[in-house]
């Protein structure tokens, strides 16, 4: 296998971006981070889409090949690739491996999703399709609900408490406030959190991530090109996957995402190294509780101990180990395909110290972790300056 | 979309309707909803159905605020992962109580109820919910 690295990177401003339609945004990123790296169209070998449910969402299908004609890529190879809100995360990982086994020189991988132009009960049924249609969806549970099991099963089981989940949000719209490309551009205090009303108790509606269009791509070279394009190359020095049960309650525990510990331990024996390492981590907060169970089965912290740890603001910039500098799902907000990928932006910036008003002071060693549906995919990338 | 359709009504009446299952006669596990693959002896598995008592307890909850399409008369509703007496858990809505009621570990059994409806002059379906079992 070849080394691999990211050498361009570019997103679109997150938030409800009703003057851009799908294929707008994915462009603007796209041509962003061709022009991040001085790379040319024709330089390029192949295209990844991460993107979830177009499908449901503009009635969109077979994006793969629209990307590459809107960008004037055509005949290069493109796929859409799609795990839920995982889509991302695992169209970087594809575009990895194209680049490191040799199949492809240069490669361009996007994320997308276009949200609101549906109905707020269609995205959620749309969204709802990353859990069990005929099990968990027919009966009734949303996105928010399954979560909400979670989060009630980690209360019962560590004594998390709804403020300790809250202060998750809090953090999170912190860090978005000193972020130009986030949908909320806004702090929020504890109070805010806790009076916003029960979406499925016990999740109030601070606890949820929006509703959010966005794009953002990156472009991957061999390392030994990498040089060539720009002056700070950031190695991808591991990649890694895991699946679990599609329905929640198929799962052996379910205060934890088991996909998450197997890819996360698989990741850390690839890149040699151990989570006290990282100095910058992206995690998966589609809600607040998946940021308290993320950081403790990715190992950051004791399992049980996530919840006292965000509210000791252990997590924010500055503490121990900052999460979600770029405000996380919950405040830079989850356009569900583009999510993966733009946790790779937000890592590549704090490495080569583009990270502005957030800048986490020398950085080394930065971690992205995108999960699908409520855990049956996982997937984590460390990265490291070349 | 997604609202359920007559096919897949039709093809899950039994688990739906009646909580049959399978199981497998290798490694004795219970499976529900049904699983033609034993995922844990694959093809040494031998798969064959089973009905389960409906008999179970709350292993978690949530009190549902903003349902999909097809459930906004619904809201809001208990919602829970049951915990049948044969081992596998399943995902129902709990009915005759309110949130403050129930809590983890709860003795519940199941009911046969309506699900959703797709129209007015549309499918009905049906299948199963849980109530609380009387304590003593």
């Amino acid at each position: 296998m070849r080394r691999v690295a990211i050498v361009g990177v570019g997103m679109t401003k997150f938030g409800e971006e009703w003057t851009r339609g799908y294929r707008d945004m994915l462009i603007e990123a796209g041509s962003r981070a061709l022009a991040d790296c001085n790379l040319h169209g024709e330089e390029i070998d192949a295209l990844y889409v991460g993107t979830m449910a177009p499908g449901s969402l503009v009635g969109q299908e077979h994006v793969g090949a629209l990307v590459a004609d809107f960008m004037g890529l055509t005949p290069i190879p493109a796929t859409r690739v799609e795990a839920a809100c995982a889509s991302g995360g695992v169209a970087l990982r594809t575009g990895y491996l194209a680049v490191a086994s040799g199949a492809h020189d240069c490669v361009v991988v996007g994320g997308v999703e276009k949200m609101t132009d549906t109905p707020g009960e269609e995205v959620a049924s749309a969204l709802g399709g990353a859990g069990d249609q005929e099990w968990e969806l027919f009966m009734g549970a949303t996105f928010p609900a399954i979560y909400a099991l979670m989060a009630r099963r980690h209360m019962f089981e560590y004594g998390t408490t709804e403020e300790q989940m809250a202060s998750v949000a809090v953090k999170n719209h912190a860090n978005a406030a000193k972020n130009r490309y986030a949908h909320f551009q806004n702090e929020i205090t504890l109070e805010t959190v806790m009076n916003s009303k029960y979406i499925a108790s016990p999740l109030k509606l601070f606890d949820c991530s929006p509703i959010t269009d966005g794009a953002a791509a990156v472009v991957l070279m061999p390392l030994e090109k990498a040089k060539r394009y720009t002056s700070q190359p950031i190695e991808i020095v591991a990649s890694a996957q895991a699946s679990d049960a599609l329905a929640l309650h198929s799962r052996h525990c379910e205060s934890e995402l088991h996909s998450t510990k197997v890819a996360a331990k698989k990741a850390f024996e690839q890149a040699g190294i151990s989570p006290s390492d990282v100095d910058v981590a992206e995690v998966h907060d589609c809600f607040t509780i998946a940021e308290i169970m993320a950081i403790e089965d990715i190992g950051f912290f004791k399992k049980g101990e996530g919840g006292k740890a965000s509210q000791e603001g252990r997590t924010a910039l500055g503490g121990e180990i900052a999460i979600n500098t770029s405000g996380g799902l919950k405040g830079c907000g989850h356009p569900v395909g583009a999510t993966g990928v733009k946790q790779a932006v937000e890592v590549v910036w704090q490495l080569r110290g583009q990270a502005e008003g957030r800048q986490v002071e020398g950085a080394e060693i930065g971690l992205t972790h995108n999960v699908g549906g409520s855990g049956a995919t996982a997937v984590v990338h460390i990265m490291k300056k070349a | 979309m997604p609202s359920e359709n007559l096919a897949i009504t039709w093809r899950r009446m039994p688990e739906r309707y009646r909580l049959v299952g399978t199981e497998c006669q290798n490694c004795k596990t219970a499976y529900f909803p049904a699983r033609k693959l034993c995922p844990k002896c694959r093809r040494k598995g031998r798969i064959v159905p089973r009905q389960f008592s409906g008999r179970g307890k709350i292993y978690s909850y949530t009190e549902v605020f903003a349902g999909p399409s097809g459930f906004e008369l619904e809201v809001p509703y208990l919602l829970a992962i049951v915990e049948l007496e044969e081992g596998p858990r399943l995902t129902a809505q709990i009915v005759g109580v309110s949130e403050k009621d129930v809590k983890i570990g709860d003795e519940v059994e199941m009911v046969f109820r309506r699900i959703q409806e797709d129209s007015a002059e549309g499918l009905i379906h049906y299948g199963y919910k849980f109530r609380m079992r009387r304590r003593g």
